[in-house]
């Protein structure tokens, strides 16, 4: 029996300035399984993920999400999309003139009407589990690149929201902060069921939480499947980039 | 609240409800985040109602529940327990209890919490905040760059080759326009609104002692100390704070160069050396805009009036301009320098850095004006 798609992109294209971007971008991604975009620099992936958040009109092809064409949404159906949607920016897009608290407060305190010292509560418990309690009185300004991150993680996570975009969570993290933050991705999806997109490109944290892989390449799709699939696929991008695997494996010897 | 034998049913919204029995209130179908508001609140009103003070909250029949909700079921234990009550929950299923295990805010140290002060106690954190963040800090880098200051004059190697002339273009030499067009039309406001006075009295001839005055120990000054604390502050904030938030200043460090002298030194030698000379320029438009007033409104020739100049020129204003350019011209390198050092991290900061030294620029430079003013009266 086929799988439920929650996104489905179909025959995705986009070109810029006359510049192809995407010439045919294909792939799904199913409830509850974190799927990740793959792909040297400069391939498309930031692009298919704006297309994917409705940032970008679209030129040619479909996307669905949650079951819906999102070319055809209203500005209330977006609208009532983004609720439903948590996003993790690279760099964080922490707004620098509100707390960190006050960041993450953001989103319920605009689409909820709880109590503020339940949302204060709420809040708290988000930022306890980034381990960024103390941050709560702080502004961006004054946290680190890693904690940042994190606080972007907690206002993305905020609103449980069913689906969970990332651009390059672990990009700048250590090894220790990146396993933890891959454990708490995983707990996130087990517990609340999240179905999470994500751009990565760290191998460690790949073959933690991936449920799939997708691999782009020149703005096409080279490659889709599991991890296992990855590991031994044939296509040459795929294989030169776990290629690191098995260089660990022989300095281990 | 409908009564059904021995249980209670109470809806809490379409969402949840829960059935009271025997100590027990068994909540049902979910607590998500869009009713956690009426749940909270419906069941501190219902609850608040027992007699009996031991509950216990089983957990068996529900559904649903999300992070907001499991903040909301220890919100409720919380805020109960502040009114005498004892709660605990049982039961619910192995998904409600791992969700209940990962988001229970008890896990997390809320002693950070920053405690909220009084009404006195917030003032007088705040004023000493402002002593020892503000007026210690402007001070010590006052210290700074007056030490570098005078130490870098007898140290030709320690300038960069070229940098005060730059500085002095900008800070100076591009500001002559704005500041002699001002000071031009001020002066010939300032002349125009007191000649009706003037000749009402007959007294014509004292405008020229009124443009001189003014002009020379006070708006001449003034006006470009506003004029150059809007240009060059600004620059020299915005300039630093770019430095600051780019590492460009921690690089110098690291080389070895330290950033008050490869930085604001210049900035502070070509703004004393270019003020002095603004404000004569400013002094001369000034005046010559009165002139101009004097001429058309009061049939005051140029002739008579350069005359009259000299009776009322005296020594001691134009060494009070000078003395008033030495001031400002430190008050507006230091205050620039300032916000760009003090400046966290990204653009947003440079922003509020820039706009901040070019008020509190203005702002010093005032009170500096009216402090000269008396000490020179």
């Amino acid at each position: 029996m086929e799988k439920e798609k929650i996104i489905e992109v179909k025959n995705l294209g986009a070109s810029f300035d006359g510049f192809n971007v995407l010439s045919d971008v294909t792939f799904n991604a199913h409830p509850g399984e974190v799927t990740i975009i793959l792909g040297s620099s400069g391939c498309g992936k930031s692009t298919v993920l704006r297309h994917l958040l409705g940032l970008y009109p679209i030129q040619k092809g479909h996307i669905s999400v949650l079951g819906k064409d999102i070319s055809q949404f209203t500005e209330q159906e977006q609208k009532q999309l983004y609720l439903q949607m948590g996003v993790f920016y690279q760099n964080g897009a922490l707004l620098n003139s509100m707390t960190v608290g006050d960041n993450v407060a953001l989103p319920l305190k605009q689409h909820t009407f709880l109590p503020d010292n339940l949302i204060e509560d709420i809040v708290f418990m988000k930022l306890g589990l980034v381990n960024l309690e103390d941050a709560y009185h702080r502004y961006p300004s004054e946290l680190s690149g890693g904690m940042l991150k994190r606080a972007a993680l907690a206002r993305a996570i905020v609103m449980d929201p069913p689906l969970l975009f990332c651009d390059e969570p672990g990009a700048g993290l250590d090894p220790i902060s990146l396993e933890s933050l891959d454990n708490l991705i995983l707990n996130l999806k087990e517990q609340l069921g999240m179905t999470i997109l994500m751009v990565t490109h760290e191998v460690s944290s790949i073959l933690r939480i991936a449920n799939k892989i997708v691999y782009l390449d020149h703005g096409q799709v080279v490659f889709e499947g599991s991890v296992r699939d990855a590991l031994s696929s044939d296509v040459e991008q795929v294989k030169q980039f776990f290629s690191v695997i098995n260089e660990g494996q022989k300095l281990n010897l | 609240m409908s009564k059904k034998t021995s249980r209670y049913y109470i809806a809490l919204d379409e969402d949840t409800l829960y059935t009271y029995e025997n100590h027990t209130l068994y909540l049902t179908r979910s607590l998500l985040i869009h009713n956690c508001d009426r749940f909270t609140k419906k069941l501190l009103k219902e609850v608040r109602r027992f007699k009996v003070k031991n509950l216990v909250f089983n957990l068996d029949k529900l559904e649903d529940i999300d992070s907001a909700g499991v903040t909301a079921l220890f919100f409720v234990k919380n805020k109960l327990r502040d009114d005498g009550f004892h709660i605990r929950f049982e039961g619910g299923g192995e998904s409600i209890q791992k969700k209940i295990e990962l988001f229970k805010p008890e896990k997390y140290d809320r002693a950070l919490k920053v405690k909220k002060s009084g009404f006195f106690e917030h003032i007088g954190d705040e004023v000493l905040y402002f002593f020892t963040s503000y007026v210690y800090s402007y001070l010590i880098l006052a210290a700074n760059v007056a030490y570098w200051g005078v130490a870098d004059l007898f140290k030709s190697k320690a300038r960069r080759e070229g940098e005060f002339t730059n500085q002095a273009v900008l800070i100076g030499v591009n500001a002559v326009l704005i500041v002699v067009f001002m000071s031009f039309v001020i002066g010939l406001v300032l002349a125009l609104q007191s000649s009706q006075q003037l000749r009402n009295f007959g007294a014509n001839i004292f405008i020229v002692d009124l443009t001189v005055v003014a002009m020379m120990s006070q708006m001449g000054p003034l006006i470009t100390a506003i004029l150059v604390a809007g240009r060059s502050g600004s620059a020299i904030a915005a300039e630093i704070a770019t430095m600051k938030v780019t590492s460009e200043l921690d690089a110098l460090t690291t080389m070895g160069l330290n950033p008050i002298r490869f930085v604001v030194v210049p900035k502070l030698y070509a703004s004393l050396v270019t003020m002095p000379f603004l404000i004569i320029l400013a002094n001369s438009a000034g005046i010559a805009g009165g002139a101009t007033a004097a001429y058309f409104y009061l049939d005051i020739t140029p002739e008579v009036f350069i005359n009259r100049m000299g009776d009322v020129m005296k020594n001691k204003d134009l060494l009070t301009g000078f003395v008033k350019s030495q001031v400002y011209a430190s008050l507006i390198v230091l205050t620039g320098s300032f916000y760009g050092f003090r400046v966290i991290r990204g653009a947003e900061g440079v922003g509020k850095a820039t706009t901040t030294a070019v008020v509190v620029a203005i702002s010093l430079v005032i009170i500096a004006d009216s402090a000269l003013g008396l000490l020179f009266y």
